[in-house]
């Protein structure tokens, strides 16, 4: 053992008045008297480090608990939701014998101080919470947001968080089957990055986190312990940064996928063989987080001997151990006659296991260190007695005015050449042009069911070969229109992905969320966020489907200019056989095309209005669920009977982008009369919410009719399918003819755009060819830059940022963290 | 019915679709494990994709150093039919049953898309069920999956038709005179990064193009036998 003083529990008695540093940990003085109170005496330095984590924004939900009630008062009772909030994940059963896990959560920080491991580490993290529930986790998703696309530090953090992304998951043999990407400038210091697996097991196979049993053993698991994350999440998530805070440099964790998959599969084999008795994983607040959860959740305490844990630098002090963030970790409860199973199962797989403890009947936490006591502390005051607190709420002083701002009355262009030089200008716009830059680095074929990936507008997941059982997933977010009217955007999102899973045929079961705002501190953004979780709430009220778990991520902000509110909402649906879902792109020639839906002069926070004239202003388009219900089911009715040959949602870009991305799937042209009673600019670009472009075999015209008229949908008839390489024909009325858009001219637009900003990548063509060194020297620069992250991490001036789970009980330690201090003093 | 052996490495994440792949073109699977040098009575080895021990220190040279390997190697001399996938075709370089090396994707990315190759080689025993010039359409998905080679090496396997499949319509990774997949002198060695395990479903791939891999060996497995 080193020379270095440790503070144990027999210290913090015999020296009371001892100044700690409470308030650099993030804790309040009001809290810091709490945990005297709690503990009868000051906290040890270890002690004090694992409340300023567990009672952080990021753990114990304190501004954010009040709201997220709602999801539970206001939810649906669903007879499939086998575990709900609280848990780390939502569990959701799917059929007799399978059930489904899924959650979406955020790792927005990390990715802007290292773009590659932050959101490598933000994948690892959130499929160890999959894991955690008992499941093999089969699909990863991503939602990213950025900065301006040409703005030059957007090119150093898109380029890395989207290889991290696929560098984790790919590595894991998880499929990425969807998500999104977005610009705007708010994001510019305040990137989102924001990953979603989903995983199966057996009904019976969901897995417990209680360490229940005195005298069971604890069992730590995989990766060995180091400096990544020392000093949690709380200083961070504690208030706003400024100049003086450049000493708690942020340090973001080094993810190894490798070892996880080998994790994974040590797991599912403890799972299966029912080794264990309960299991956490570790991800933010670290061992802290999973000792005290699985004790309190259980209403045991633990004795744990910290000098058994396998030490990547054995320097390391109690509570830099007991803080660390470091990946690929699991804790495991397991009877004293199955250790040597356990241990067993690790072997084979070749990762570390170490008992580090037992199960106790005392309610208390107690942790020595080479014999000395240093943690000495009732498990549940750190997992669920938190502060919670009721901020203050505003509504922001200059939403009056952005909302009388309406784009509706922008200038717009009425000739037929304007709409075409309109459409071709929005492909080939940062948020609308062709993803497969991105989606390209993703394996979206890997384990062999993935029936449907990005571009298509849900990921559609085979589950069972024999009977075809799947899940389509959606993640969506239009973060304008939240900053227009929160409450409203809020519906708007859960609309989108509803809508996005339900044109795929599948019935949409359920709802994951990742809430991304800005300061709780600042009383307007409290507001937007109040409003988008009653937004949700009650959408979800109205739609019939609960909101099963998710994450918050506050301190999305830089000095005083917050992120646009961003509710990404993700919407779980079912497939009785994915064999009948529905795919979007037009696929043969003569089917009719048709617009299910009404269309608005709805043009506020539209993608036109900002591309053409940089506005942002208004109220966003109206929600209607009964409307998107009937959308639902008439979806699903027309799958099983094979109705219709393909469907795509009407989202940003409206109908023109609808069209456009469904000639250029399968290269089918189309000619579309749009109706006479709109203005054709109307027809193209408008955003109103509930609508499909569909297209119809001829001969299934009259069925499909039929079906229509069941589901009292309103739909227009626009035109047919042409040829394969035809062009997109629009006729119009009035000023606006008509135009035609060859297939090279969209492709041009809309593919040529990401590749522009970031790099052709075409090998041999676009760029010249590389040495082997330079491609060597190039692989260094990518991955090993941060392989001591403590020292090489760049401190980051006004930002700051905190996650937590929209979970009514206090700390997670599923969450993927990242952004930590070096030094805790 | 012949048996197919498919190689798990830690790492290896192909596994279960090549074994899938196997099934439905008609062959008994038997699941090969790294550690065991048993080969179990199989008659044709497939070496998956995946990212084995991690790529740590270079794909695929730490499990060219795994038991199964010495029992793949020396049946694979013997002229057992032996297909690397991706990672497959990594180790079998490393292993020097073929020639040359897989390098980093030029353009340094990852990269995932349905491909067209040509068929060059139908004389192996992977591709008999292909005609000569036949185009198919199969995904690709590797982040270094860059073909080198030096040019006598490149120039012999021109020669010796030993190269089976080749790039068309794009070159994803940068990969030498388009080569997608080559094969040993003897025909029985086959190495291509391209996934045909992947192309054997309607549902789940771009065609149904892979299967030609598994039924050819099929094909010629049944050929010996006779």
């Amino acid at each position: 053992m080193s020379d270095i003083t440790i503070d144990t529990v027999k210290d913090a008695e015999a020296t009371p008045d001892d100044l700690q540093p409470y308030l650099e940990l993030g804790l309040k003085d009001d809290e810091y008297q709490r945990i005297k109170q709690i503990l009868g005496r000051r906290p040890t330095q270890s002690e004090l480090a694992m409340y300023s984590i567990m009672w952080s924004e990021h753990c114990s939900y304190k501004s954010s608990k009040v709201h997220l009630r709602q999801f539970g008062e206001k939810a649906p009772q669903s007879d499939r939701m086998l575990a709900g909030m609280g848990e780390n994940a939502g569990v959701i059963q799917v059929s007799e014998k399978l059930a489904v896990t899924f959650k979406v959560e955020s790792h927005n920080h990390p990715s802007f101080v290292e773009p590659y491991q932050g959101a490598a580490t933000g994948v690892g993290g959130i499929v160890r919470d999959i894991l955690a529930m008992g499941a093999r986790p089969i699909l990863v998703m991503d939602s990213l947001r950025f900065g301006a696309a040409d703005h030059p530090d957007t090119q150093r953090v898109l380029p890395g968080v989207v290889a991290g992304v696929g560098g984790y998951g790919n590595c894991l043999g998880l499929p990425n089957v969807g998500g999104e990407v977005f610009f705007d400038e708010c994001y510019q210091g305040n990137p989102l990055v924001n990953a979603l697996s989903l995983g199966v097991l057996p009904v019976d196979g969901l897995q417990r986190k209680e360490a229940d049993g005195p005298g069971n053993i604890v069992v730590l698991m995989g990766a060995k312990t180091g400096r990544d994350g020392i000093g949690g999440v709380s200083v961070l998530a504690s208030a706003t940064f400024d100049d003086a805070s450049e000493q708690r440099r942020p340090s973001v964790q080094v993810g190894d996928p490798f070892t996880e998959k080998l994790l994974i599969e040590s797991c599912l084999e403890l799972y299966q063989a029912k080794l264990i008795v309960g299991v956490q994983d570790l991800g933010g607040a670290g061992l802290t987080c999973a000792l005290t959860e699985t004790a309190a959740a259980a209403g045991t305490g633990m004795d744990i001997q910290l000098e058994k844990v396998h030490l990547r630098e054995a320097s390391m002090e109690p509570h830099e151990i007991l803080a660390s963030e470091s990946q690929e970790r699991m804790l495991f409860i397991v009877e004293p006659a199955k250790l040597d199973a356990v241990l067993g199962i690790a072997q084979l797989w070749g990762v570390i296991a170490t008992p580090i403890g037992v199960v106790t009947d005392t309610g208390r936490v107690r942790i020595t260190f080479h014999g000395e006591t240093v943690v000495d502390v009732p498990p549940g005051s750190l997992a669920d007695d938190g502060p919670v607190y009721a901020r203050p709420l505003r509504e922001p002083a200059d939403l009056i005015l952005l909302q009388a701002d309406r784009a509706e009355t922008l200038p717009r262009p009425h000739h037929d050449y304007q709409l075409k030089d309109t459409l071709l200008k929005l492909a080939a716009s940062p948020n609308l042009c062709d993803r497969a830059w991105v989606t390209e680095q993703y394996d979206r074929y890997v384990l062999g069911n993935t029936v449907l990936a990005q571009p298509e507008d849900s990921g559609v997941v085979r589950l069972d070969e024999e009977t075809g059982l799947g899940v389509a997933l959606s993640l969506d977010c239009n973060s304008r229109f939240a900053r227009l009217d929160p409450y409203e955007g809020a519906k708007l999102a859960l609309a989108e992905a509803y809508r996005n899973v339900a044109v795929t045929g599948a019935e949409p079961v359920a709802v994951t969320d990742c809430l991304n705002f800005g300061s709780p501190e600042d009383p307007a953004v409290m507001w937007q966020f109040a409003e988008a979780v009653r937004g949700i709430a009650d959408g979800c009220q109205e739609l019939g489907i609960p909101v099963t778990g998710g994450n918050v991520s506050f301190y999305n902000q830089t000095g005083a200019i917050a992120i646009h509110p961003t509710p990404v909402v993700g919407v779980l649906g079912l497939l009785e056989n994915v064999a009948h879902r529905v795919p979007m792109g037009f696929a043969h020639a003569g089917d009719v095309l048709v617009l299910l839906g009404e269309t608005g002069l709805e043009l506020s926070g539209s993608e036109w209005a900002w591309v053409a004239h940089g506005h942002l202003g208004g109220r966003p388009p109206k929600v209607d669920f009964g409307r998107e219900m009937a959308i639902a089911a008439f979806m699903q009715r027309a799958a099983e009977t094979g109705l219709v040959r393909s469907a795509h949602d009407l989202s940003d870009g409206g109908l023109a982008q609808a069209l456009l991305e469904s000639v250029l799937r399968k290269g089918f042209g189309a000619t579309v009369t749009l109706p006479t009673d709109l203005e054709p600019f109307v027809s193209l670009f408008s955003e109103s919410a509930g609508r499909v472009l569909l297209t119809v075999p001829v001969g299934h015209r009259q069925a499909f009719e039929q079906l229509l008229a069941e589901h009292e949908l309103p739909a227009t008839v626009l035109g047919q399918v042409d040829d394969e390489g035809a062009d997109l024909t629009v006729i119009g009325h009035g000023e606006a003819g008509r135009f035609a858009v060859s297939q090279a001219e969209l492709r041009e637009a809309f593919s040529g755009a990401l590749p522009r900003l970031f790099g052709a990548g075409e090998p041999g063509a676009a760029e010249s060819p590389v040495s082997a060194g330079a491609v060597a020297a190039a692989v260094l620069t990518e991955t090993v830059v941060v392989e001591t992250p403590a020292e090489t991490v760049v401190a980051t001036e006004s930002v700051l940022l905190a996650e937590g789970e929209p979970v009514a009980q206090a700390g997670e330690a599923g969450q993927p963290e990242g952004e930590q201090p070096t030094d805790q003093q | 019915m012949s048996k197919i052996g498919v190689v798990t490495f830690p790492g290896s994440l192909d596994d279960g679709d090549a074994a899938r792949a196997a099934r439905i073109s008609g062959a008994e699977v038997v699941r090969l494990w790294h550690a065991d040098p048993e080969l179990h009575g199989v008659d044709a080895v497939v070496l998956p994709g995946g990212f084995s021990y991690g790529d740590y220190l270079r794909c695929g040279a730490i499990a060219r150093f795994a038991p199964v390997m010495e029992a793949v190697a020396d049946a694979a001399r013997g002229g057992m039919p032996v297909m690397g996938i991706c990672n497959g075709f990594q180790i079998l370089c490393e292993a020097h049953l073929l020639p040359g090396a897989l390098t980093r994707n030029q353009h340094l990315h990852f990269r995932n898309r349905d491909q067209w190759l040509r068929m060059e080689n139908t004389d192996t025993a992977w591709t008999n069920h292909f005609t000569d010039r036949q185009e198919i359409l199969i995904p690709v998905k590797n982040g270094e999956g860059c073909y080198v080679a030096d040019q006598r090496t490149l120039d012999e396997l021109e020669a010796n038709g030993q190269i089976v499949a080749r790039y068309i319509r794009g070159n994803p990774n940068g990969s030498t005179r388009d080569i997608a997949a080559i094969r040993n002198e003897a025909g029985n060695v086959l190495g291509i990064m391209p996934h045909p395990e992947h192309a054997v479903e309607a549902l789940t791939g771009p065609s149904l193009d892979g299967l030609g891999f598994f039924s050819s060996v099929l094909r010629h497995l049944a050929g010996a036998a006779a």
